[in-house]
């Protein structure tokens, strides 16, 4: 009889024990303290060449504590997710080549992957797959779809051994954003060799990150152009980078050879120009893009949205019209180890009905606290406050917190108004008056 | 049906005295027994369905009910309510009439500190049937002062069951017109107490009954109209006396002040339109007031003279107000008058100028069978009523007639008003009756005394008791004579002895000695006149039972249908606002048409965007525009409301016909009142509302069409909607900015889901299409979604 009364208390003990482990696993999941973005990548490749012809820049990436995980992309065991949880934290895909992938792995299973949050590096080249540029398609990026097309610069390439061949680009002309590139600036040009893609102008989510330069065009090198080409100019992006709307990223190179160690480590002398370095900007290049790309940096937090009335510390779940009001907010950045105190003097609230009411720039302590006070408008309703930040290579905060505002009580008001004296004397002397003339009529005989 | 009241003012002996206990026991337990039918015939809605609240505005009633009686009087009273009207709020405290509210909330409290435990739910429920049972006492009262107390009984046991009133007021039926109708009736009777008596008091009472009726509902319009009306005409009928004075110039001041006391009412108490003619009779009757005590004053001569004076004095002044009154009213924008009331003087009013008040079907004219299904046999008993109202005219009877004329005008004009003349009809049905039965019942009574006895009690001498008809009759003539002393003496100051005998006159009914004897009907003629009067109060108990069982006790919440294989129950409102209340955040925006937004906030708790108070056309004419639109545009302005989930209600499948495709011309036309990008003509195919095969490209993709009909299809594989009684014009169609994620089982509430802004945005090419190696150029089909 005892052993029954004690299963209940036997599961209980082996559940709790179950969840605490459970527990502990999930918080080793989490890379760092509190860091945006875990370390585990699965790098696809379509061949493991790969993993020692880019070695450099794979060797960069384990040196900042990323776990990769190489695989053929043709591997019949790949899978992104098991039991409903996604294995890695982010994917680099190296596979130009592949027609398909191996595994549960196919394109919208990669779609989904991002859509759930996670970053990727996607590169291709002159061989690039359906697969490949389909992928790059659903991220708003558009290949050339001329197969055997290169960007080809006869101003802006780099002086090779080959003479003629111009498909080797230096380009320098950067995107200036010290969060995508970071804060040194790459002084060499970065070589490209591979395919353009454009992007839509309308588009707010991608941005070049390497634009070709207004002589480059998309051609196939070997044969002559019997049509105009029909990519042109700076229109033609070399490296675009996709933040989506929940903030996973997505950096697309036409060029595999980007990454290469040959390309890491290759001196290069822009034709035209008679300095030459001693290497190309393709290693700071990489490592920067890399790390804005795995949420190392320009990843923003808000936390602790607080508000509350002038000269009080809780917060009241509805205001009053014309209440002086505090709002305040903590922003911090992540740099890769720990999250720092974001500094800016553009974060701005809104206190939103349909229109923003009030529009105030919020003060910072450079502690990571934005704060500031307004009045509450003549206006009742349910109002919000807002904080959209969307800044270029940042995550975009968009915060709202709805709020009331009620107007008056009926007991708030004014009990006397001045201007209304008159108005009592006349109504006071009336009754007494009246009083008077009763009295009057009613005894006077 | 009882008559004792007939008698009762004519007593004189101790046999009268007895017969008069015995009178007033009866009647009381008359007046029971029909307050217990008014209570008992109102509770069909609640043994064939369940005690629950109805149709729309009762949920926000019993919504606000809970709030008072959770958070006490303050708090009502300053409730600025954030989830309905979102993001505007509304302030329910001040923008409420009250009265319903504090009545059931204070008898919930009064039931609860009695430690008898009722939900606030089941108080509100049954406030109604007790209310007419209220209703019913005060129409005896009413008609009491006016023709007797046989008419008074007559009146109250058919406002009792009158059908216009059981569909207002049925258990679950928490509206305002539920405790409207008893103010209005009381307030009524004590107008004509005070005028019959003269009393202060009364007078101070019809005040505060007048309150309550501004505090209940937006009809005390009525009173403060119809008060002065009769009023003046008494006046003009050279009625005036000091009485008259009494009876309204207390119910003017005290009744203007305390109705500016309702919050939603307001200064609007001396400001508008509706409440200036009491205003100007409350200066006429001033006026009139001092030329008769100038007249008692003076000479014949001197008076002539003055009366030329003041007259003239007297309309310069009134010209100047009245030219004063002109200029102000016509300065402002719609003259003063709000849309509802120039829809009454105006009856195309509405639907020309205001869609939102035209939209309502309680708004618009009620058909000539409304009046037979509502009032029934009362519309052939009124004429005679009128007519026993003029034999003879009274300062009350002439105020009954005023009171069924003016009722009788309006309720043409909205069939929502019907309830304002059931009582009137009931009054005057029940004079009728009660006046018919009386000549009926003496005739037989002089016939039998014929018959049976030759003593000289039959010729008319008051020894012999059993032919109580001719002592009424003496008694009455003698009262006859007296009055018409009175009458005869010129309208010079009357002593308080004179005046008293003339209230007594006229308080009584009065008849005249000669009419009175040809009204003796043979015995055949009267016994068949009350048979077939038996008959016809048959038919209409019939009827008002039948109307009360079948017709209106239909809560519109829980619907049924009978059919060959049995009774049907839909519940599908319920399952739906389950579902929101169970799987939606708490603060999540629910967007339906307005005819569902109390039933949302009260039932689901949810944020609604509009509701049954249509207070704000703008954001009605929003969800219309959003409703007609397609559906990206749809999305826009809803996600621009923050709108998380649409409700839509649907019934092609089951034949529900008030659903939502069927109001949607109302939608376009509040929708494109205010955005005229909206135009009507584009959803009609030859002026032809339509949603098969025939329907416009617009129509066919609306916002309202594509959620209604969303995978009807797959319901038959024909689509066919059986309200309208044919095929649905798009039959397989994918939704691109929202997605389904409730409908309920008789597809009656269909929910539906603002799909999320794409995470990515998509390059402009097309899927390529694995083994084409050829380099194509710019795909062709653009399949760009890119909305940010």
């Amino acid at each position: 009889m005892a052993a029954p009364r004690h299963i209940p208390i036997l599961l209980l003990v082996i559940s709790s024990a179950i969840l605490l482990l459970l527990l502990g696993v999930a918080e080793a999941d989490e890379g760092g303290e509190g860091a945006p973005r875990g370390r585990r990548l699965l790098v696809l490749v379509d061949d493991l060449a790969v993993r020692s012809s880019h070695s450099a820049f794979f060797g960069s990436l384990q040196a900042r504590g990323f776990d990769l995980d190489f695989r053929l992309a043709d591997d019949p065991k790949l899978s992104l997710h098991r039991y409903g949880q996604y294995l890695y934290d982010g994917l680099v895909l190296f596979a130009p080549s592949t027609p398909r992938f191996g595994g549960s792995l196919d394109q919208n299973a990669v779609l989904e992957f991002i859509d759930a949050g996670h970053d990727m590096i996607l590169a291709a080249d002159s061989s690039a797959s359906d697969l490949i540029r389909g992928i790059a398609t659903e991220c708003g990026v558009d290949f050339d779809e001329d197969l055997e097309a290169m960007i080809i610069d006869h101003i802006n390439y780099a002086v090779t051994d080959a003479d003629g061949d111009h498909t080797l680009i230096a380009g320098d002309d950067l995107i200036q954003s010290d969060v995508i590139l970071g804060s040194k600036k790459i002084e060499a040009p970065v070589l490209f060799r591979g395919i353009g893609h454009v992007v839509n102008p309308s588009n707010s989510l991608v941005l070049k990150v390497l634009p070709a330069s207004p002589s480059a065009y998309s051609a196939n090198p070997t044969t002559k152009l019997a049509s105009p080409p029909s990519l042109t100019g700076s229109s033609i992006s070399l490296v675009s980078a996709m933040q989506a709307r929940n903030n996973a990223r997505v950096l697309v190179s036409g060029s595999l050879d980007l990454f290469s160690n040959r390309f890491l480590k290759s001196g290069v002398q822009k034709a035209g120009s008679k300095m030459r370095h001693e290497k190309a900007g393709n290693e700071q290049f990489v490592t920067e893009t890399s790390k804005w790309v795995f949420h190392e940096r320009g990843h923003l937090k808000a936390v602790n949205v607080k508000h509350n009335k002038v000269g009080e510390t809780n917060e009241p779940g509805m205001y009053r019209i014309n209440d002086d009001l505090e709002y305040s907010v903590e922003i911090y950045e992540w740099s890769g180890t720990s999250w720092k105190p974001y500094v800016a003097d553009d974060v701005q609230v809104q206190f939103y009905m349909m229109s923003p009411y009030v529009l105030k720039t919020l003060s910072t302590d450079k502690k990571g606290v934005f704060s500031t006070s307004f009045k509450v408008p003549d206006v009742y309703g349910v109002f919000q406050f807002k904080v959209e930040y969307q800044r270029l290579g940042y995550t975009g905060l968009s915060l709202s917190k709805q709020i009331p505002v009620r107007p008056y009580r009926h007991n708030e008001y004014e009990r006397f108004i001045t201007s209304a004296y008159p108005y009592y004397a006349a109504s006071f002397s009336t009754m007494g008056a009246f009083f008077i003339f009763s009295f009057v009529y009613l005894y006077h005989k | 049906m009882a008559e004792p009241g007939s008698s009762t003012a004519a007593a004189g002996d101790g046999g009268g005295r007895l017969r008069n206990a015995f009178g007033g026991v009866l009647c009381a337990f008359t007046l029971l027994l029909i307050g217990v039918l008014a209570f008992s015939i109102r509770l069909f809605s609640v043994i064939k369905y369940e005690s629950v609240i109805h149709e729309f505005d009762p949920y926000f009633n019993f919504r606000v009910t809970q709030f008072l009686s959770k958070n006490g009087i303050y708090e009502f009273w300053n409730w600025f309510d954030d989830r309905t009207w979102y993001p505007l709020g509304r302030v329910i405290g001040g923008t409420v009439y009250p009265g319903l509210t504090l009545t059931a909330g204070t008898l919930w409290w009064l039931l609860n500190s009695l430690n008898i435990p009722l939900s606030v739910e089941t108080v509100c429920v049954f406030t109604a049937p007790i209310f007419s049972a209220n209703a019913s006492w005060a129409t005896y009262l009413l008609t009491k002062e006016a023709k007797g107390t046989g008419a008074g009984l007559m009146a109250a046991t058919i406002l009792a069951m009158v059908p216009s009133y059981i569909s207002r007021s049925v258990a679950g039926s928490y509206d305002n017109e539920a405790v409207a109708i008893f103010a209005l009736i009381f307030t009524f009777y004590l107008y004509v107490k005070t005028l019959n008596t003269g009393s202060l008091f009364y007078a101070t009472l019809n005040a505060l009954s007048y309150f309550y009726m501004v505090c209940s509902w937006g009809g005390y319009t009525f009173i403060i109209n119809l008060i002065p009306m009769h009023v003046l005409l008494c006046i003009v009928t050279g009625r005036y006396s000091s009485r008259l004075y009494i009876a309204f110039a207390p119910l003017v001041i005290l009744g203007t002040l305390l109705a500016a006391l309702v919050p939603v009412v307001g200064f609007n108490a001396v400001m508008t339109s509706e409440h200036f003619a009491s205003f100007l009779v409350f200066i006429i009757l001033h006026v009139v007031a001092l030329v008769y005590y100038i007249k008692g004053l003076l000479t014949p001569r001197l008076f002539k003279v003055a009366m030329t004076l003041v007259i003239s004095v007297g309309l310069a002044v009134c010209f100047a107000v009245v030219a004063i009154l002109i200029a102000l009213v016509a300065s402002s924008p719609t003259k003063g008058w709000s849309g509802r009331s120039l829809s009454l003087l105006d009856p195309t009013y509405a639907s020309k100028y205001i869609p939102i008040i035209a939209s309502v079907s309680e708004h618009q004219p009620p058909t000539w069978p409304s009046y037979f299904m509502d009032i029934n046999v009362l519309a052939f008993l009124i004429p005679a009523g009128i007519i026993s109202c003029f034999l003879p005219l009274s300062d009350a009877s002439s105020f009954m007639v005023l009171y069924l004329v003016t009722a009788a005008y309006f309720s043409g004009v909205m069939v929502r008003l019907m309830l304002v003349l059931a009582p009137a009809a009931c009054i005057l049905s029940g004079i009728a009756l009660s006046e018919a039965f009386n000549v009926l019942t003496r005739s037989i009574k002089c016939q039998l005394a014929k018959l049976f006895d030759d003593s000289p009690a039959a010729s008319g001498d008051s020894s012999a008791e059993s032919s109580s008809a001719s002592t009424a009759s003496t008694n009455s003539a003698k009262n006859e004579n007296r009055s018409e002393k009175t009458k005869t003496i010129p309208k010079e100051k009357p002593s308080k002895n004179r005046k008293k005998e003339r209230e007594v006159a006229e308080s009584v009914p009065v008849k005249h000695k000669k009419e009175k004897k040809l009204l003796v009907l043979p015995m055949e003629a009267s016994a068949m006149g009350i048979l077939l009067l038996i008959v016809l109060g048959g038919f209409y108990v019939v009827h008002c039972v039948w109307a009360a069982a079948e017709a209106y006790s239909a809560p519109s919440i829980v619907l049924t249908s009978r059919s060959h294989d049995g009774l049907h129950v839909f519940d599908d409102f319920r399952e739906a606002y389950a579902w929101l209340s169970h799987n939606t955040d708490v603060d999540d925006k629910v967007a339906s048409w307005w005819d569902y937004g109390y039933q949302t906030t009260a039932m689901a708790n949810r944020t609604v965007i509009v509701d049954n108070n249509t207070w704000n056309n703008t954001h009605i004419a929003t969800v219309g525009t959003a409703m007609s639109s397609p559906e990206k545009v749809a999305w826009e302005i809803f996600n621009s409301l923050d709108v998380k989930y649409v409700l839509v209600v649907f019934g092609g499948l089951v034949g529900y016909p008030s659903d939502d495709i069927n109001k949607f011309l109302w939608m376009v036309r509040i929708g494109g009142g205010v955005f005229p990008h909206i135009k009507e003509p584009d959803y009609l195919r030859d002026g032809n509302y339509r949603v098969d095969a025939q329907a416009t490209p617009t129509m066919l993709n609306c916002l309202m069409y594509k959620l209604c009909y969303y995978r009807f299809v797959e319901t038959d594989g024909k689509g066919f909607d059986r309200v309208r009684g044919y095929e649905i014009g798009k039959k397989h169609f994918k939704l691109t900015h929202f997605e389904e994620v409730f409908t309920t089982h008789h597809w009656m509430v269909r929910i539906y889901k603002l799909k999320p802004q794409k995470n990515r945005v998509r390059g402009k090419l097309k899927k390529l299409k694995s083994g084409s190696k050829t380099s194509s150029t710019i795909a062709a089909g653009r399949n760009k979604n890119p909305w940010q």
